[in-house]
């Protein structure tokens, strides 16, 4: 079997892997619907969201490779880490769920890296800068389609609202994670890789207000909860995920088609 | 002839062979119509140098494209060839050019239809979205959305009202 490696504990390079990681785990968890969305238009969608995440993923892990006195490439970095060596938060990690699961969470996803994005069209790095140019408009269009859902979900069927109540009320706590600052943050911003995620949080949360509104959707309180994904530490659910995501390269390495 | 004018013709010839070199998901269209050959030079070292920007972040068909740029370019007896991915700025649908267009609009596939350099602002309104495009079949401009993601990842897909044909939307981008 393939053995894993280790990254650098380079601030940057952690920075980038927690982007990076985001863009992969969502990504995976959407490619899970491919034949098994409600309607062959939404498997269509969320595959192809998946597909623009991957790209974007390939882009920053790629960059991640680079620094920090390492050389690891894309596929490295993606099928061959531990389960502590990603940091993406948890919420992208947790179980797809139902349609409205998943429509709540491409939404607060999308919302971020809409936002994300924005900023690193400006990051010192130019190759960060270059990644991000792209894909700030697949996340707008992603964050489109993602909020058309929700209300469409929302200020639909008793049914239907009822699933994106439990969805938002299950997903929700998973946001307060997102919008810690730490010595990582700390340095993107003095090397002017990126923005302290915190300070995404005020036009984040307005993003959410935009659409829960239009969908006749209460505001979810905050809760005291903490998840720890983008310190490494993650969900019951990442390893039985990765190892799925994993197995392929793991036990035929290098394989390729 | 001079070796700067023998130079200039290898370049004007790789131009033409690229005319001629489709992307594989709208094979109507060659990466030049799509607008993503940046320049082609000729390298000191006698290799000529080809700069492309991608189209999507995760468009399946960019490897397929650089290989088929090297071996189309190759068969020509123009090689060796190199070629480079150039991310900034990033490509747009504005790039296609009005050629393209016309290709697209004839193989059934509505061209984009603004600018999409600016950010369009997110409308949560059902069924209201940015300008729509008019049907490639008959022309009317009375179309409707159906799925915001069609059968690649730069389309979408659109029906008729006048005549309720669907049809694929080239998104701007």
């Amino acid at each position: 079997m393939q053995d894993s490696i280790t990254v650098s504990t380079d601030p940057s390079v952690r920075y980038l892997l927690r982007l990076g990681d985001t863009c992969l785990i969502h990504a995976q968890r959407l490619g899970e619907w491919c034949g098994h969305a409600p309607i062959i238009e939404e498997d269509i969608a969320l595959t192809n969201i998946a597909l623009d995440l991957i790209g974007q993923a390939r882009g920053v892990l790629t960059r991640a490779g680079q620094l920090g006195g390492q050389q690891f490439d894309e596929d490295q970095l993606a099928f061959l880490r531990e389960e502590r060596d990603y940091f993406n938060p948890t919420l992208v990690e947790l179980p797809r769920g139902d349609f409205a699961v998943t429509t709540v969470r491409n939404l607060m996803v999308a919302a971020l890296l809409e936002l994300l994005w924005t900023r690193l069209q400006t990051s010192s790095d130019a190759e960060v800068a270059a990644v991000a140019g792209k894909a700030v408009k697949e996340a707008r269009y992603h964050h489109r389609h993602a909020a058309d859902w929700l209300v469409r979900l929302g200020d639909g069927t008793a049914e239907s609202r009822r699933r994106i109540e439990t969805a938002l009320d299950r997903l929700w706590p998973y946001s307060r994670e997102l919008f810690q600052s730490d010595a990582i943050d700390d340095a993107a911003l003095a090397s002017g890789l990126g923005p302290r995620w915190a300070e995404l949080r005020d036009p984040w949360l307005a993003a959410m207000r935009d659409a829960l509104d239009a969908a006749g959707l209460a505001m979810p309180t905050e809760t005291a909860f903490l998840s720890s994904g983008r310190q490494g530490i993650h969900s019951e659910h990442m390893g039985h995920m990765l190892a799925e995501m994993q197995y392929l390269q793991r036990s035929y390495p290098g394989g390729a088609w | 002839m001079t070796t700067a004018t023998a130079s200039a013709g290898r370049a004007a010839r790789a131009w033409a062979v690229l005319d001629g070199v489709p992307d594989p998901e709208v094979p109507v269209l060659s990466v030049r119509d799509l607008g993503m050959v940046r320049s082609v030079d000729l390298a000191g070292d006698g290799t000529l140098d080809v700069v492309l920007t991608p189209t999507y972040s995760g468009c399946p068909a960019t490897e397929m494209i650089e290989r088929s740029v090297i071996e189309a370019l190759d068969a020509a007896g123009l090689g060796p060839v190199r070629v480079t991915l150039r991310r900034a700025p990033a490509w747009t649908t504005d790039w296609i050019s009005d050629d393209g267009r016309r290709k697209l609009r004839e193989y059934g596939i509505a061209p984009p239809v603004h600018a999409a350099g600016e950010a369009v602002p997110i409308r949560i309104v059902r069924g209201a979205t940015a300008p729509a495009p008019s049907c490639p079949h008959c022309g009317s401009a009375d179309t409707e959305q159906i799925s915001a993601f069609g059968s690649t990842a730069c389309k979408a897909l659109w029906r008729c009202r006048a005549c309720a044909e669907p049809f694929d939307y080239f998104k701007p981008i």
